[in-house]
């Protein structure tokens, strides 16, 4: 491996956003995004589908042009440079294969754009094939390969150019859920032998959380919280960050537990236990008992809202039904209060 | 749907297979084999071929038809590919009207406004008129073989237009934007990615216009250009008689050229299927053109509808023109030509509309009752009755028309008079000419349709035959009627199969009496009347249809 230049960590390069606004029309996609991404960081902005994060990957790549706000590479603004002069490399949602040409043809592609001489191009296409294990399909056309071999040539051909960055637009979301795990190990291990800061766009909370090291998550154009995908599940900043990432509980006032004005109390169902009913400070009657194998899930209707408990299930261990009336146990340090 | 195999089939499909056989596979298979046979009904022979290659006029008239139809090609593409560039790739004002141009082709053929041009671009026509007198020269656009590429150029180009702009437009954007990602811009964008993916349109609208220009009679003869092949194989049949083999070795290499180009155009598209578009923004990106960009893009597509607009412009000119001739504008204007078009000459009206509307309710029944055969049932051979049908399409009108004149000349009814010369056996050819057109929007119709309504209707208690008539039928209606008009509409202006076939002045429609009037001065203002009735006919047709497609379309979207 002593010539691989691709699989040696290349320098990496941070990424600064900051006071991004974008608008399409009157529709307002970024509101004031400021964002710092760490050299060699494998970065996340998630959110549901609306929430501008594609938007905000093609802001970097150069697909989309903000009204304010700068994007800074290397400490270099990107503003000025045309899409294809940027050296961010984006490996699209549908792949965007060109099915006029074979794998080779394909990942060879931005080389042959960069000019570099034919036995160079020949080598460094070899090494990327190689990399995402994909050597004996080079003289395939895309139409013949499998939907994760396809996901592979697209990272190979971007990869090939030694980007800056990679820009990854929901690169799982044409995967069944069975390749979905293995391509996320996958895409995991190569982003950290390469060492190449990486942003990640996805949905869907579980993607983002096993393989980011720190996750953006986004709402209707705005950033609401920045951490790792254990701070943001430990301590969510608002009630939006604690209901996407895994399930939150989330009572008001009117519960009858003391809270500061204006805040909403907030916990995650499995840090909550059930007690009898007397003295305790939550409690009602059970709506609905669910058996999943290792836990139990109990719904408890607390005033007008309904609360999920998860119990770990051992057998002997006392059963609830439903129509009894129990109390929450909750610990304090469990407690979260969360601006409404 | 698992045992549809009824009688009733069966015999509708007998019925179909006859009709081919008699009306397009005999008169073809005549043409062959009188190819191939000694003259005065001797045995197997290759001497015609022989005699083919020897005859210098032959060989000259079927190079100078390659070359025609291959610059054709060329010039067509000069004046498609900026347009279909524009309306595609960048924000443009103006992108629809250019895409209606796509339909003016079928509007009008180019025999039609082949007289109107050499008064606008002839040597003494409007334009050198005016270049002599400003700049002293003048341009022979229509030269001898180069008119016939002028004018076939003007009027087949949307045929490449359509079929780019379509390729263009089903170009996901995601594949330009990687490109660029990786480094790529500009015009190597465009050659690179746009024109790879949107080469199998191109091709296809192209080889559809070599094959056009290869087939057609009636525009070279109007431009008085005998030495094309098509024109040889009429001027043979017709003046020297249906006796003489070189007729048939010209429409055997006619029918062999067709076949060779679309056998080519298969081949080269083969795997070639580009549709990209997925989820997520469809088409090229577009960009705005910067000011000077504006003015030139503007610039081009003004010059080309000019040129796209001329045929028509000057037919209408010619039917209102008193004298015109060595002027650049007509000395008067009069409406003596429509008053004697709709009276004396009244009869090629009336005779279009019929074999049109015979042609196309026969094309509609058909196609329709094949397609109905071809997706909904099990009959074996099925398939054949589609590949059959869609063989006319290889099959020049010219040969068919002598096929019907050999194969039916003998056929005597009883009465006497030889089946070849009613004027029905007109409306059967130009219904196999354009079955196929029918039997795609027949097709097409029949797709749109789930299986499972008509399952439902079996489901609860209506028989094959009443669920044709009560689910099928209706939900049809819209796309067969969007059929029968087009049929119509093209059938109206039919010519080179009709131009054998016809017999005597009061058989003729509208096509053959304006290529009659064409012939001489005296005649062409009442030509030209002849042909803007003819357009008209035909742009109303197409705005029917138009409505009818809208219509169901509208009716289906409530439905589902």
């Amino acid at each position: 491996m002593k010539d691989m230049t691709l699989s040696k960590p290349a320098r990496a390069v941070g990424i600064e956003i900051t006071g991004v606004n974008l608008s399409y029309g009157t529709t307002h996609v970024l509101k004031d995004v400021a964002l710092s991404i760490r050299p060699g960081e494998f970065f996340a902005f998630l959110g549901p589908s609306g929430c501008g994060k594609t938007t905000l990957l093609r802001l970097i790549a150069g697909f989309a042009q903000a009204q304010t706000g700068r994007v800074l590479l290397d400490g270099q603004d990107v503003a000025p440079l045309p899409p294809w002069k940027r050296d961010v490399g984006m490996v699209f949602q549908s792949y965007a294969l060109w099915p006029h040409m074979t794998v080779a043809k394909n990942v060879a592609f931005g080389l042959e754009e960069r000019r570099l001489p034919r036995a160079e191009i020949d080598r460094r296409v070899a090494q990327a094939l190689e990399l995402v294990g994909l050597s004996p399909y080079a003289e395939r056309r895309p139409a013949q390969l499998s939907g994760g071999q396809q996901q592979r040539v697209a990272v190979a051909r971007t990869i090939a150019i030694e980007p800056k960055v990679l820009l990854l637009d929901e690169p799982l979301s044409n995967l069944d859920a069975k390749m979905r795990v293995t391509v996320r190990r996958e895409l995991r291990s190569l982003q950290q032998r390469l060492g190449l800061t990486t942003i990640f766009v996805t949905h869907d909370q579980e993607e983002a959380n096993t393989i980011c090291d720190r996750i953006a998550v986004m709402e209707a154009g705005v950033v609401r919280q920045v951490g790792t995908p254990m701070e943001l599940y430990e301590s969510p900043a608002n009630l939006f960050v604690a209901n996407f990432l895994g399930s939150a509980n989330i009572l008001d006032e009117r519960s009858g537990m003391p809270m500061p004005a204006g805040k909403r109390l907030v916990f995650r169902p499995q840090h909550a236990a059930l007690s009898a009913p007397e003295g305790a400070a939550l409690r009602g009657p059970v709506t609905h008992r669910e058996f999943l194998g290792a836990t139990v899930r109990y719904a408890v209707r607390i005033g007008d809202s309904e609360i999920l408990i998860e119990t770990p299930f051992q057998s002997g261990s006392e059963m609830r039904s439903v129509g009894d009336q129990v109390g929450v146990d909750l610990p304090p340090r469990r407690m979260l209060f969360l601006p409404a | 749907m698992s045992s549809s195999r009824s009688p009733g089939q069966i015999a509708l499909a007998l019925a179909i297979a006859l009709f081919l056989g008699v009306f397009l596979i005999v008169p073809v298979a005549t043409v062959v084999y009188v190819a191939f046979t000694e003259k005065g009904g001797g045995g197997l022979t290759l001497v015609n071929f022989l005699d083919f290659g020897r005859t210098d006029l032959f060989v000259r008239s079927f190079w100078n038809s390659v070359y025609v139809s291959a610059m054709t090609v060329v010039w067509a593409s000069v004046l498609a590919l900026p347009l279909a560039y524009l309306t595609t790739r960048f924000e443009f004002r103006g992108a629809m009207l250019v895409q209606t141009l796509g339909f003016l082709p079928l509007i009008m053929p180019p025999f039609v406004g082949a007289v109107a041009m050499q008064l606008l671009f002839g040597r003494n026509g409007s334009v050198n008129l005016l270049l002599d007198e400003w700049f002293d020269f003048k341009i022979g656009f229509m030269e001898g073989l180069n008119g016939v590429i002028f004018l076939q150029a003007i009027h087949y180009f949307p045929f490449i237009l359509v079929n780019l702009s379509a390729a263009l437009r089903n170009i996901d954007r995601s594949m330009e934007e990687a490109a660029q990602n990786l480094g790529s811009h500009g015009l190597r964008l465009f050659r690179r990615i746009a024109l790879p993916l949107a080469l199998p349109g191109y091709i296809a609208g192209a080889s559809l216009v070599f094959v056009k220009v290869f087939d057609d009679v009636a525009t070279p003869l109007l431009l008085n250009v005998k030495e094309m092949l098509a024109p040889q194989a009429y001027l043979r049949i017709t003046s020297i008689g249906i006796d003489d083999p070189m007729g048939y070795v010209i429409s055997v290499v006619l029918i062999l050229v067709a076949v060779a180009t679309m056998w080519a155009t298969a081949l080269v598209m083969k795997g070639k299927d580009y549709a990209t578009t997925q989820r997520g923004g469809g088409g090229l990106a577009r960009r705005k053109l910067r000011p000077r960009e504006q003015v030139l893009a503007y610039g081009v597509v003004i010059l080309i509808l000019a040129l796209v607009l001329a045929p028509h412009v000057g037919l209408l000119l010619l039917s209102f023109a008193t004298v015109w001739s060595y002027s650049p504008l007509p000395d008067g204007y009069t409406l003596a030509h429509y008053t004697r078009v709709l009276g004396d000459s009244s009869v090629y009206i009336k005779n279009t509309l019929l074999y049109a509307g015979l042609a196309a309710t026969i094309d509609v029944v058909i196609g329709g009752a094949i397609a109905y055969l071809v997706l909904r049932t099990r009959l074996a051979g099925r398939q054949w009755l589609d590949w059959a049908a869609s063989t006319a399409l290889a099959v020049p009108g010219v040969v068919l028309g002598i096929g019907y004149l050999r194969a039916f000349y003998g056929v005597n009814l009883p009465d006497g008079t030889p089946l070849a010369t009613l004027w029905i056996v007109i409306v059967l050819a130009i219904a196999v000419r354009r079955l196929p057109y029918a039997l795609r929007a027949a097709y097409a119709a029949l797709q749109q349709i789930s299986v499972s309504l008509e399952e439902a209707a079996e489901n609860l208690g209506a028989t094959k035959a009443r669920t044709v008539r009560r689910v099928v039928i209706p939900l049809m209606t819209g796309g067969l009627l969007a059929g029968f008009v087009t049929s119509f509409a093209t059938a109206a202006v039919e010519l080179s199969a009709v131009l054998i076939l016809v017999q005597s002045n009061s058989d003729a429609p509208l096509a053959y009496g304006l290529y009659v009037l064409m012939q001489t001065p005296a005649g062409r203002g009442a030509g030209a009347a002849l042909g803007v009735i003819a357009v008209l006919i035909v742009a109303i047709c197409m705005w029917l249809s138009q409505l009818a497609v809208d219509r169901s379309q509208r009716a289906r979207g409530l439905d589902i």
